[in-house]
């Protein structure tokens, strides 16, 4: 069994308004110096298996596919045997 | 567990409660059984304290098919086109949870009206926040309630068309969400589209049908909710999050198709949502309108969660869950249709005719109450009124107290007057809501004084609208009730259709205390004379009491949503000035009434006096009028005067095509302030082309008053006895009045 | 011409636009269940509705690009068959990759629901014929994911092959270049987040986007 998860982020260039907002607010609330604030999707979940190099080709195909859109976004995954 | 009196306490539940569930048993209660009579005799279920007052409410007219006591009322248009709406209070969860709560709010309120087999065609809603000009935790009330609205009701495809908001201190610690929903049944044997279900209520009946339940999994969110309804908030509840339920709209858009599907079969006995306690108040409210007994087994109930225990799963709030009584033998073709719509349905249990509601675990008895005692034996208090000691001050209020306006800053007044937030345009909430989907929507929000929709598949179109005015009722709850109903009908009666029926929410503060139960005994009683007046009976409502904290009790807030219904000559009518050079007319009585106005807070900073005069039949009369004047295509734009008064409402009228105004009033002796600013009942702006002068006036007779024309220039001209009082150039106005809550939501 | 409304688990603006082409176009239409294995016969035109397909919740479009019906509506378009997504349809269509670009959420970070003025771009397609180049049309949008995204080199590519179908007069989502809505490089495949089958009451000739010619 691996637990897995999965950052989903925006690509650097496209415009991210509710980091943007967030950061701006913090900053109204006296949180200084942020910058390059990204709001993004964490994914966690377990997959039944043994073998991990599978098991990590099958995550990363579905972080591409279906998780992420490569338009804009891009992905990372950690994986950890439970 | 032995049943101490804290616990029988911290159930909600008094001594002599516990003790009449002794003598309905014959024994004491368990601790399952004690929780589902906690939820079902709390006021949010039983109305033990409102249900004496609710009795004054007139529920029959040849319109209605179903009066209160069902999921929701259905009225009937004719043609076995049926009607069903519903308001509901969600004000507790959204004090708590904004988003959530809202959303939720619509969620169930949606269910409800399907539930009866209506396909949902539009929701309304009416919210009251506490100042945003000034209060930081308002904005953010204000801001998440609007957005869980919106995205519930958008991504179920449900339109939310009008509504109400306004803003006052008296609702700073507890704001007021009501949502509305409308829906269309086939109320008789022909089909109307395919659209649309037929008729169900939620009864279980016929012993060995299954009971089938519907949709999301049973969590622990919302245990105690409806009990939590009904209590006054303190800081120790704002710390407990969990009693919040979260909304699934997918889920929900689901189950609208999943059900109205399933009633195209003939598998269908009764349906129910499970809404405010869950699973025990939908099915001992259904064994007990259908004169039977259910039998569950909770092991049976899909859960969420691990380790729940009978009481948290027969207690649970859960959301997009619904229940439906299948026929024995024809359970076949209720699964094919929930496979289809990829939802989880389960038996949990069956009909039984001992008329028990017991419940299993693992097919071992863990409570076993008669269902008609939970539903319908609720204990009911007589509870006693005392006037509030404020009232002696608020009557004391004199116009005179109030330096009148003059010449010189009369469009000062009026330009703040179009800023405050409780006149100006709610296009910052409408705009967030999705209210053309389903493409019935004749006229976008603003544009008329109801919402104008068709019905798809048939020749009728309805107007609807919530109102309520919780300063009107606060210094006079008597004549603020009567003005609740009377101006809802009136902005449904602008659009030229003939008002049907009503359902009403009363939000009111602890009933236990003598000066609130007056607030509401007194609303009451005013409404439903006003009822009565208009013809529009009570089909369906929802009551929300104890909205009050340590330190402040809201308004007596009794909100109104009205159902008209066009006749098939009529064009609908909007606000708009549709031409230059157009007649402009007053209808009504202008009269020396300022208390209780918007004027006399945003000018004065006084919410004092009483509120106006409300003359039932002179109102019913002017509606009437007015009805047959757009009939007869008379008029070219119709707007009622309310908030903020005759200036307000003539720069409203402006918006659309810009054009303006030059009109003179008579004083009569009358205050300037009244005339330019007072909220006098009644009272119409209409518009009449020059030809149809005479047949114009030979309807209104000495009840219109010409005051002028309209004009091409996008300016407005108040003059009154010559003199000019109001002379400004519509766009920047106007501006202030579309911009101005998107300004205040901007403040950091 | 036959219609053909494909309904997705969430999707709401199904019967919106199937009652749009019967009623107000006269034209026949079908609904298609996401999960046929195959479309109608003798379909001319398909439309991808609005709404909340799967409820949107990992992204706009994501998860219906992969339900049966999908494949075949590729497969139709690539054999020349008119393909109209609106909403949440522009949004599965460039998820599917049948448009190039991707859907963001507003910059106001709100649900936007108002109509607004478009300006057409392309009138040389058989969405457009009825209109002249240039030309200000009205339409609703009801959107809170409709700002257009898409990298420079395919901003110039849109360009250089006349895809840009609509254009915002003013833009209400962020959206780059004002794009509202565009077409794929053959001009038989439309994607737009305004909703013209809303123009039943007013701004009845935005209709025309869904009167195929």
């Amino acid at each position: 069994m691996f637990k897995v998860k999965v950052h989903v982020m925006l690509k650097d260039d496209v415009l991210d308004p509710q980091g943007k907002t967030v950061s701006h607010s913090l900053d109204h609330l006296g949180y200084k110096g942020l910058s390059n604030m990204k709001i993004g999707k964490y994914i966690e979940f377990k997959v039944d298996s043994t073998d991990e190099a599978t098991t990590k080709a099958q995550v990363d195909k579905m972080a591409k596919d279906v998780l992420s859109n490569p338009v804009i976004e891009k992905y990372e995954f950690y994986m950890e045997r439970v | 567990m032995e049943i101490t009196p804290e616990i029988v306490k911290e159930h909600g539940l008094s001594m002599q409660e516990y003790e009449r569930i002794n003598e309905i048993l014959g024994r004491k209660p368990n601790i399952n059984e004690l929780g589902m009579y906690s939820v079902l005799w709390s006021e949010h279920c039983s109305y033990k304290n409102s249900k004496l007052v609710l009795k004054k409410f007139p529920t029959k007219s040849e319109y209605v098919l179903l009066g209160p006591g069902e999921n929701s009322g259905v009225i009937d248009l004719g043609d076995d086109v049926g009607l069903s709406f519903k308001i509901e209070s969600h004000n507790h969860p959204s004090a708590i949870e904004p988003y959530q709560g809202a959303a939720t709010g619509i969620g169930g309120i949606i269910r409800d009206i399907f539930a009866m087999g209506a396909r949902p065609i539009a929701a309304l809603d009416s919210l009251r926040f506490g100042d945003i000009t000034k209060d930081s935790n308002s904005r953010h009330l204000f801001e998440y309630v609007v957005k869980g609205i919106g995205n519930y009701g958008n991504c179920v495809g449900v339109p939310t068309v009008a509504g109400e908001v306004c803003f006052e201190d008296a609702y700073s610690d507890n704001c007021l969400v009501n949502a509305m929903c409308v829906g269309v049944v086939q109320s008789g044997d022909k089909e109307i589209d395919s659209l649309y279900g037929r008729m169900i209520k939620g009864v279980a009946k016929g012993e060995g049908n299954h009971v089938l339940y519907v949709g999301s999994s049973t969590g622990r969110d919302g245990i105690h909710g409806a009990t939590f309804a009904s209590v006054e908030l303190t800081e120790e509840s704002t710390e407990n999050k969990s009693s919040v339920q979260v909304g699934d709209p997918f889920q929900e858009k689901l189950l609208i198709e999943a059900c109205l599907e399933l009633l195209k079969t003939d598998c269908v006995v009764g349906m129910g949502d499970m809404g405010a306690a869950g699973i025990t108040s939908s099915l001992s409210e259904m064994a007990s309108r259908g004169n039977h007994g259910i039998e569950i087994d909770v092991a049976l109930v899909p859960q969420r969660e691990t380790g729940m225990t009978p009481y948290e799963i027969l207690l649970s709030e859960s959301q997009e869950r619904m229940v439906v009584i299948v026929e024995k033998g024809k359970e076949e073709k209720a699964f094919n249709i929930i496979k289809k719509w990829d939802l989880h349905g389960v038996i949990i249990g069956k009909v039984t005719k001992d008329g028990m509601f017991r419940i299993l675990e693992k097919g071992k008895v863990v409570a076993e109450v008669p269902a008609r005692s939970l539903a319908d034996d609720a204990p009911v208090y007589e509870r006693k009124g005392k006037v509030p000691d404020y009232l002696l001050k608020t009557r004391e209020f004199k116009n005179t107290d109030v330096a009148d306006v003059t010449e010189a800053n009369s469009n000062i007044i009026l330009k703040k007057l179009v800023a405050a937030p409780n006149i100006a345009s709610k296009r910052w909430v409408y705009e967030q809501y999705d209210h053309m989907v389903q493409t019935n929507t004749f006229v976008n929000p603003g544009e008329a004084d109801a919402a104008v929709i068709y019905i798809k598949g048939t020749d009728k179109r309805i107007a609807v609208k919530t109102d309520g005015n919780g300063r009107y009722c606060y210094l006079n709850p008597l004549v603020g009730g009567k003005i609740a109903v009377a101006e809802a009908a009136r902005n449904v009666a602008c659009t030229g259709a003939k008002p049907l029926a009503m359902t009403n929410c009363l939000n009111f503060g602890n009933p236990e205390k003598q000066d609130s139960f007056f607030q509401l005994d007194m609303s009451v009683e005013g409404m439903a004379e006003a009822c009565r007046k208009l013809s529009t009976p009570v089909i369906s409502g929802n009551v929300s009491l104890y909205n009050e904290s340590e330190s402040r009790r809201v308004y007596p807030t009794p909100v109104v949503g009205i159902v008209g219904l066009f006749d098939k000559d009529v064009e609908p009518m909007t606000i708009s000035f549709k031409n230059d050079s157009d007649l402009v007319y007053l209808v009504g009585q202008n009269k020396d009434e300022i208390g209780g106005s918007e004027y006399l807070k945003v000018a004065h900073d006084l919410i004092t006096g009483d509120c106006p005069g409300m003359d039932l039949d002179y109102e019913v009369a002017m509606q009437s009028k007015i009805l047959k004047a757009i009939k007869l295509k008379l008029v070219n734009s119709v707007h009622d005067v309310s908030d903020g008064g005759i200036a307000v409402a003539m720069l409203e009228c402006m918006k659309g095509n810009n054009l303006g105004a030059d009109v003179n009033f008579k004083s009569n002796g009358l205050r300037n302030d009244s005339i330019l600013f007072g909220e006098t009942q009644s009272r119409y702006v209409v518009t009449v082309s020059g030809n149809n002068k005479d047949a114009f006036e030979g309807i209104f007779e000495k009840d219109c008053e010409l005051v002028g024309k309209t004009q091409k220039n996008d300016s407005l001209s108040i003059k009154i006895d010559g003199k000019t009082f109001i002379d400004i150039d519509g766009k920047e106005y106007k501006d202030i009045y579309d911009n101005s809550i998107s300004k205040v939501m901007t403040i950091e | 011409m036959k219609y053909g409304v494909v309904v997705f688990p969430g999707s709401n603006c199904d019967s919106d636009c199937y009652h749009a082409v019967t009623d107000q176009l006269h034209e026949e239409a079908v609904y298609i269940w996401h999960e046929e294995a195959s479309l109608p016969n003798g379909l001319d035109v398909i439309v991808l509705p609005g709404g909340f397909s799967y409820g949107d919740y990992l992204r706009c479009g994501a998860i219906s690009k992969f339900s049966k019906i999908m494949q075949e509506v590729i497969k139709f378009a690539n054999n020349g068959g008119y393909v109209i997504g609106i909403c949440n349809g522009f949004q599965i269509l460039t998820e599917c990759g049948l448009l190039p670009g991707a859907l963001l959420m507003n910059t106001s970070q709100k649900f936007i629901c108002k109509s607004l003025e478009l300006e057409v771009v392309n009138n040389q397609t058989s969405f457009t014929k009825t209109f002249t180049p240039g030309e200000i049309i009205t339409v609703p949008i009801a959107h809170g994911e409709g700002r257009y995204h898409i990298d420079e080199n395919g901003l110039k590519e849109l360009m250089a092959n006349d895809q840009i179908a609509f254009k915002y007069v003013n833009n209400p989502n962020g959206s780059i270049a004002d794009i509202a809505g565009i077409f794929n490089k053959k001009k038989n495949v439309l994607g737009m987040m305004p909703h013209p089958e809303r123009c039943l009451f007013r701004n009845r000739k935005s209709l025309n986007i869904l009167d195929i010619k």
